[in-house]
């Protein structure tokens, strides 16, 4: 348990270091989106819903892990859904020229 | 998720991928051009991660996941398809659910668990729930408020920044008492209890115009309690995913407060609609000019510059389409049109450019603050259509003015301002805006959409 936390631990700070300069380089344009799809992303909570669900082990664990399998799976399909729909109608009058992106 | 026999490997060489795959996700949005990409990326990844965990072998009831799955689904195909005007309170709506769904995985393990459950182990178990309850009915509450089913308009009273940290206390207290005392089970519906509680009080002092910082601030609450649902499932896919998305919501968080002048810490204590409470005092009638649409039409025309500041009035009237329409008419008579975005303007971060975006105005015309700033001297006019705070000079000139170094708009340097705006009355922060007043400037009034649209038709008629 000691060692798979302090691994824990290090993969979070890790990530949490990767969001940030990913995230950082993401226009201001595109902050709508984002944000739909770092939640769809973060839906992938259900995972842990599904074992709950899966496992059986208490009626009342099973209550609760349909119920949060029900909230995320919405996320997921509506986050996915709805992301892409905004990025489809973001057009360029200079199809030709390169991206406006900040370095 | 302890024994790592047969096929669990090859489950975990999954989660890794998908791991790699949300990071390209979110890598790929960095870029309008590659950003349909990061959500095929997502996509792959997520179906992968759900696939992989239904071959667990310690799966052995499959019913009910495929009922949850599939109602799931059936809930999210609507909600991803609501109209882009409706995409700030449907984002709040979504990290309501994504932190209930973390609220009720928690709550089931800690039955599970019980009384058995490690101390560092209670100790995120705790976080996951105090964040993932604050944050479902903190959404709740700001989704009401977008929605208006909610009164827009900051709910305060006396000792509230009180109670709010007793309620916080309380929460805090109790999670480190059943970290010590893990067989103290009556202790964990309080926790969870307070901490629903707390993200109501949370959120109802806040105002509409806030809620670009309350949204992301609650969308990196989101991503945290996954993350801390992640150490307590020990699952690596999940501190990642979760790590992403609080850093992102950070990310956000920090640029709106920025936006709106405000420190970090005074947002990160939700001390916000402060502005609110010292506005609203001594205005008295001061001559302002206004003009007709055919007026407008004519000095549009005149322009070589235009600049069109859109703010959330444009959004409540629906003018996106209009000002597509005064964009296209303006541009064939060969007038160069320019939009700008303020970081703050709308109700959530980028609102503004979905909007546009969805009328079909090209993102090169969108222009940053800080980019489009510098060329308003040069700019002939600036039509401002339902934005008022962001572009207050006073937020530049008087100490005494509740947004007093808020980062503005420069249009009052611009040669001809035009506001269109329903009356005189101030904006949602109560603030009297002197860019009104100046001799430069000229009011339009009446509803932004038919305002525009007599605008537009008088462009029409005039070739």
């Amino acid at each position: 348990m000691n060692t798979n936390l302090i691994d824990a631990l290090f993969v979070f700070m890790l990530a949490a270091f990767i969001g940030f300069e990913v995230i950082r380089h993401v226009s201001p344009l595109l902050h709508t989106p984002l944000m739909s799809l770092t939640n769809a992303l973060d839906a992938i909570a259900v995972v842990g819903a599904i074992v709950l669900v899966g496992e059986k082990k208490s009626t009342f664990a099973t209550v609760l892990g349909v119920i949060a399998i029900v909230a995320a799976t919405s996320n997921v399909v509506g986050g996915f859904f709805i992301t892409d729909r905004m990025l489809r109608m973001f057009k360029t009058s200079r199809p030709t020229k390169p991206q406006v992106t900040k370095p | 998720m302890t024994d790592f026999a047969g096929s669990q490997y090859l489950i975990e060489i999954v989660y890794l991928i998908a791991s790699a795959l949300f990071i390209l996700s979110l890598k790929w949005m960095s870029s309008p051009a590659m950003a349909r990409h990061g959500i095929l990326a997502g996509e792959i990844g997520m179906v992968l991660a759900i696939g992989g965990t239904l071959l667990r072998h310690g799966i052995v009831d499959y019913k009910w996941v495929i009922i949850a799955l599939v109602l799931g689904s059936g809930i999210g195909i609507p909600l991803g398809m609501v109209q882009m005007t409706a995409v700030p309170q449907r984002t709040a709506l979504s990290h309501a659910f994504g932190a209930l769904c973390v609220t009720l995985v928690g709550t089931a393990e800690f039955y599970l668990r019980s009384p058995d459950v490690p101390k560092f182990m209670m100790s995120v178990l705790s976080m996951e729930v105090i964040l993932g309850g604050l944050t479902f009915t903190g959404s709740l509450m700001a989704a009401g408020k977008l929605q208006e089913i909610l009164p827009q308009r900051p709910i305060t009273y006396k000792g509230q920044n009180l109670v709010n940290l007793l309620l916080f206390v309380v929460a805090v207290g109790s999670a480190v008492y059943l970290v010590v005392h893990p067989g103290a089970k009556i202790f964990f519906p309080i926790i969870v209890g307070v901490s629903l509680i707390f993200g109501v009080l949370l959120v109802i002092p806040i105002g509409g115009a806030d809620m670009p910082t309350v949204i992301s601030l609650l969308n990196s609450y989101a991503g945290l309690s996954a993350a801390a649902m992640g150490f307590v499932l020990d699952s690596k896919l999940l501190i990642i995913a979760g790590a992403l998305d609080g850093s992102s919501g950070l990310i956000l968080s920090i640029i709106m407060s920025k936006a709106m002048n405000r420190s970090f810490t005074n947002v990160l204590f939700g001390a916000f609609g402060q502005v609110q409470a010292s506005a609203a005092a001594g205005q008295e009638a001061k001559p302002v000019r206004s003009a007709t649409p055919e007026e407008a039409a004519a000095i549009l025309l005149a322009a070589n510059k235009v600049v069109i500041v859109p703010g959330y009035g444009m959004a409540v009237a629906q003018a996106q389409h209009k000002v597509r329409e005064l964009y296209d008419a303006l541009t064939k008579k060969g007038v160069e049109v320019r939009f700008a975005i303020h970081p703050v303007a709308g109700r959530m971060p980028g609102h503004m450019n979905v909007l546009l975006a969805e009328a079909d105005i090209p993102y090169d015309r969108l222009i940053e603050m800080d980019e489009i700033n510098g060329d308003f001297p040069q700019t002939d006019v600036a039509l401002i259509i339902g934005a008022n705070d962001v572009t207050n000079p006073a937020a530049r000139t008087d100490q005494s003015s509740p947004i007093f170094g808020m980062p503005i708009l420069d249009v009052d340097k611009a040669h001809t301002v035009m506001v269109i705006k329903r009356g005189m009355s101030p904006g949602f922060a109560g603030i009297d805006n002197p860019l009104y007043y100046l001799d430069r400037t000229l009011m339009l009034f009446g509803d932004a959409k038919q305002f525009v649209g007599a605008i537009v038709r008088e462009l029409g008629g005039g070739h």
